[in-house]
């Protein structure tokens, strides 16, 4: 009871810390597909390339988010933002590459090879046969390489609290130091909401990007 | 026309090189559709795929219309060659009229031109416009898939076609229709056609000439009746089948092996009708005509021998008749069927034309078989109209 009185008495603040903590987490994820999908078409042109990149990737996801933190703080101290905002972005930028990068990867290569054979038949160019062709057969995979960034750096993004960059994170590291588990709790659920929500959204765009002809 | 002159393929394997097409030369005259024959691993594939470069050549050179391609632009070449492959490969995420519009679309045409020929094109695929232009290939069965499979092909009329077992998945009866389609089209549009394919009945049926590959090399090149008259060795003989004459039937039409025949009113004598039978030396019957020369029936030779009267009061009614552009294996199957040795012919009139025998099948599909007197289609073609 006492969390819904404090969730009704804040609203304001807490729509003002979801929409900072949906704004670093678009501002990254998409970033991340405009850097990740062109790098996961590029790898499927040499296969030893595509090993060392998705490596890469996997290595990255597994250092701990406060880690990664720690560790831009003295490089970018030297251009003068340590904390804040761009710490948080690049580091979800970092962490949405894997799923992004090897959806794309994925499903670029799983594009039936009779498809191929045809389109190269006709005499598509390999621009073409990707923009007319695999690009668009690949969009659900795609999508969903991107949901999976988006709902889990929707968690990550909570704990760049820590380093200033805002969002609902806020609530709970308050919470903690505060010893105020309303803020906590009203926090928590915050995240885990938005991160449903994010998820459907995300589908429904899925659905609505994806050829009508392949469409389930 | 498709010239292929010493055109050889070698696959670096890591056991060694492999050589998939042995100095292949060929030529495919304007028009005609080519059947390239064989076992798997034949390099029948490989050769065709080799003439739109999915497969690169390791050396010798392909002829367009007299034209070399190897200086050409791979893009622009394929845009010139009709490619059907067995998968289909329709883009799923594309309609319909998108699928057949993509090529005159790369090409650069406007919209309302490929849109009038992809309507243009399922017309002659047999498929309504108004159902399937803007359908998905998904929601079509596969025999029509492929027919847009060619459609798309012959969307920018290129002069010359690759064809991939491009009826291979396709279920028996479906094939047989589509191959009829296939082949009624190309008698007007009389592309130049290499065609792959591993049913040596679908090659009888399609080809104007058969090319049979082995271990990469083209072991013959013949027509389909030579091919099946004079196979030149064991390998070639053993895979044409044993029952290679049965298949030449389908390559005969009944107007090469038609014969004059003579014929009763109903208003003669069956005296007259056994006098005829006589003098013809026809064994068991008659045939009777009508005042406008078309077959009502037949008069049998015992009833000829026992009975007085008229032809019309004694005659039995005819239970098949052909016509002159049926095949020879139609008549072959009526004549079973009916437990018959003889078959009237009759034009679209009704009319009788002639009749076929199968005394002049069996002197016909012989005579190709003796080596020291071959007697060619075209020749005994000539001698029939002579």
């Amino acid at each position: 009871m006492e969390i819904l009185d404090f969730l009704t008495g804040n609203l304001d603040l807490i729509l003002k810390l979801t929409i900072e903590h949906i704004s670093l987490v678009a501002v990254a994820v998409g970033l991340a597909t405009i850097t990740g999908v062109p790098i996961g078409i590029a790898i499927t042109q040499n296969e030893r390339v595509a090993r060392v990149v998705l490596y890469l990737a996997s290595i990255i996801i597994t250092i701990p988010s406060i880690a990664l933190f720690g560790i831009m703080i003295p490089l970018l101290s030297t251009i003068g933002h340590g904390i804040g905002y761009l710490p948080a972005v690049i580091a979800v930028l970092l962490y949405s590459q894997l799923p992004i990068i090897r959806n794309t990867y994925t499903a670029i290569n799983n594009v039936n090879p009779a498809l191929r054979e045809a389109a190269r038949g006709i005499g598509m160019n390999p621009v073409q046969r990707l923009r007319m062709v695999e690009i668009p057969l690949a969009i659900p995979v795609i999508m969903a390489g991107v949901r999976t960034a988006v709902v889990m750096n929707i968690g990550v993004m909570a704990i760049a609290a820590y380093i200033g960059a805002g969002g609902l994170g806020v609530l709970i590291s308050r919470g903690i130091t505060q010893s105020d588990p309303r803020q906590l709790v009203a926090g928590a659920i915050a995240v885990s909401i938005l991160a449903v929500i994010a998820d459907y959204a995300l589908l429904w765009i899925q659905k609505r990007l994806t050829p009508k002809g392949i469409s389930a | 026309m498709i010239r292929i002159d010493n055109l050889t393929k070698i696959f670096e394997t890591p056991n060694g090189p492999v050589t998939a097409a042995d100095h292949i030369n060929m030529e495919v005259p304007e028009g005609e559709i080519c059947v390239l024959l064989g076992p798997s691993g034949c390099g029948k594939t490989t050769t065709l795929k080799m003439i739109n470069r999915i497969i690169p050549s390791t050396s010798g050179k392909i002829f367009i219309n007299g034209e070399d391609t190897t200086g050409m632009n791979t893009v622009e070449l394929r845009r010139n060659i009709g490619y059907v492959i067995q998968q289909i490969g329709l883009f799923p995420n594309m309609t319909i009229e998108e699928n057949i519009a993509i090529v005159p679309k790369l090409l650069g045409w406007d919209a309302n031109r490929y849109k009038a020929r992809a309507k243009e094109l399922l017309e002659l695929v047999a498929l309504d416009p108004s159902i399937f232009l803007k359908r998905y290939p998904r929601e079509l069965s596969g025999g029509q898939q492929q027919r847009i499979g060619v459609a798309r092909a012959l969307a920018a009329d290129p002069p010359v076609m690759l064809m991939d077992e491009p009826f291979g998945a396709i279920d028996p009866i479906n094939r047989e229709v589509i191959q009829d389609e296939f082949l009624k089209m190309q008698q007007e549009l009389r592309k130049t056609i290499m065609f792959v394919s591993h049913d040596i009945d679908e090659a009888v049926k399609m080809a104007d000439r058969i090319a049979i590959f082995r271990g990469g090399r083209l072991v013959q090149y013949d027509t389909p009746d030579d091919l099946l008259a004079h196979p030149v060795d064991d390998f070639v003989e053993s895979f044409v089948g044993d029952d290679r004459a049965l298949k030449r039937l389908r390559l005969v039409q009944v107007s090469q092996v038609m014969e004059p025949v003579t014929t009763v009113s109903p208003g003669d004598s069956l005296k007259v009708a056994l006098e005829r039978i006589e003098q013809q030396g026809y064994s068991h019957a008659i045939l009777m005509v009508n005042e406008r020369n078309q077959p009502i029936g037949y008069v049998s030779r015992s009833v000829a021998q026992t009975t007085n009267g008229l032809c019309g009061e004694h005659y039995f009614g005819l239970k098949a008749d052909t016509r002159p552009e049926d095949d020879l294996r139609k008549v072959a199957s009526l004549m079973f069927n009916h437990d018959t040795t003889w078959l009237p012919c009759t034009d679209e009139h009704g009319v009788l034309v002639g009749q076929v025998t199968q005394r002049g099948i069996t002197h016909y599909l012989g005579a190709t078989y003796h080596r020291d007197a071959p007697v060619s289609l075209a020749q005994t073609l000539q001698q029939i109209s002579a």
